[in-house]
């Protein structure tokens, strides 16, 4: 059943992005504009917008990557784990948590590991998996999409990716708890 | 609030860094990730220009008005600070969209769009309005249909049923867009994060302690 859902999904996003630009070409040539000229002029802003980010990355990646780097984590997740062990999350599931909305590669890294060592069937590998799956890296995503635009005062941005964040990660270990 | 998540990574790095005795890796760890920025953004150059001239096709033909006003009743909603037919309506769609199916390389683009498309709208250049952090929230709470790359793991490391994952990753994912909404749109009726978006005048006596 999931197996046929992948397989549809999977065609799907296969063909996503030629149909969109088709989709875009076509109706431009419906509507008679000249699409070369609409295309180069709006191709111009890419690579500034690229440039500006760069400083805002480099204060957000540098400061992730010194606190990885520190061994703070292991701080962080004894604090923490009292916590976590009450509401039956396992242990080894707890760095990836704390680590998922910080760093994509150092996630991916620990969920990786952790299904190496129990297998990507156990309990622990789907679990992981899915919390992997269902949350995003924060952090990052705020450095790229402010920075693209030079926003400096965030607001409520990071609580709500962060609660958002925590609700992906709550709702990943029920289901799993209920369906594995 | 970002500046004191930021300020807590330095100290507590540094910190932390000098008990452990790893202050090597932990400078090691600054130059390398400085180098990995200037990596992402030169990598997103070409992929940004290809899809910003897609998008600018769409634009001058009027597509991307068709799109915003399909989705209207929910867009009004959502993003009421939003003309319902503006273009960012569109390029947030589409990079949902594209977040949903695991196109990574085009919901970036589309994503950035839809922040210059919100910024136009934005009165204060430099602090964030209520639209751009409900469209973030939505953005990093996505739910994704296909988690291309944890499937890819887990099919190197010979799971017998990979894709298994997939039906609890999308309840997840309901999960946190449903928080990630509701926590946008209750928090930005918070005074502490409000105060931000009142006129010079008002803000000059609070601004010393913004975002706590």
């Amino acid at each position: 059943m999931a197996t046929v859902f992948g397989e549809i999904v999977k065609t799907i996003s296969d063909y996503a992005i030629p149909v969109i630009i088709l989709v875009i070409i076509c109706y431009g040539v419906f509507k008679k504009i000249s699409l070369y000229e609409a295309f180069v002029d709006g191709a111009k802003g890419g690579f500034e917008v690229a440039i500006k980010i760069i400083p805002f990355l480099v204060a957000i990646l540098v400061a992730i990557g010194m606190f990885r780097a520190s061994g703070a984590m292991a701080y962080l997740i004894s604090a923490i784990s009292p916590l976590t062990d009450l509401v039956g999350l396992p242990a080894e599931a707890l760095p990836v948590a704390l680590m998922r909305p910080l760093s994509g590669s150092g996630s991916l890294g620990l969920v990786t590991e952790i299904m190496k060592t129990h297998g990507p069937d156990s309990f622990i590998g789907r679990l992981v998996s899915t919390m992997y799956g269902s949350t995003e890296t924060t952090f990052y995503v705020l450095a790229v999409y402010f920075g693209s635009v030079g926003i400096k005062k965030t607001r409520h941005a990071v609580p709500a990716g962060l609660l958002a964040d925590a609700a992906g990660l709550i709702g990943a270990l029920l289901i799993c708890k209920l369906v594995f | 609030m970002l500046n004191y998540v930021w300020i807590t990574l330095m100290l507590v790095a540094i910190v932390v860094g000098a008990i452990n005795g790893k202050l090597p890796e932990v400078t090691n760890a600054a130059f390398e990730m400085a180098q990995v920025s200037v990596n992402i953004a030169f990598g997103l150059i070409g992929i940004m220009a290809l899809w910003l001239g897609i998008l600018k096709i769409a634009e001058n033909s009027g597509l991307n008005k068709i799109l915003a006003r399909a989705i209207k009743p929910v867009s009004r909603r959502l993003f009421p600070d939003i003309p319902p037919d503006h273009p960012a309506i569109s390029a947030i769609l589409l990079n949902l969209s594209a977040n949903w199916l695991g196109l990574s390389n085009a919901a970036t683009p589309f994503g950035l769009k839809a922040m210059e498309e919100l910024q136009q709208l934005n009165d204060k250049k430099e602090v964030a309005s209520n639209s751009m952090v409900t469209f973030l929230a939505l953005n990093t709470a996505a739910i994704t249909l296909i988690p291309a790359t944890i499937l890819g793991v887990r099919i190197s490391l010979k799971s017998t049923n990979p894709a298994e994952i997939i039906g609890t990753t999308i309840f997840a994912g309901i999960c946190a867009t449903t928080i990630a909404v509701t926590a946008a749109k209750i928090l930005e009726k918070l005074p502490i994060f409000k105060k931000d978006l009142l006129p010079e005048g008002d803000v000059a006596s609070t601004n010393t302690d913004a975002g706590e």
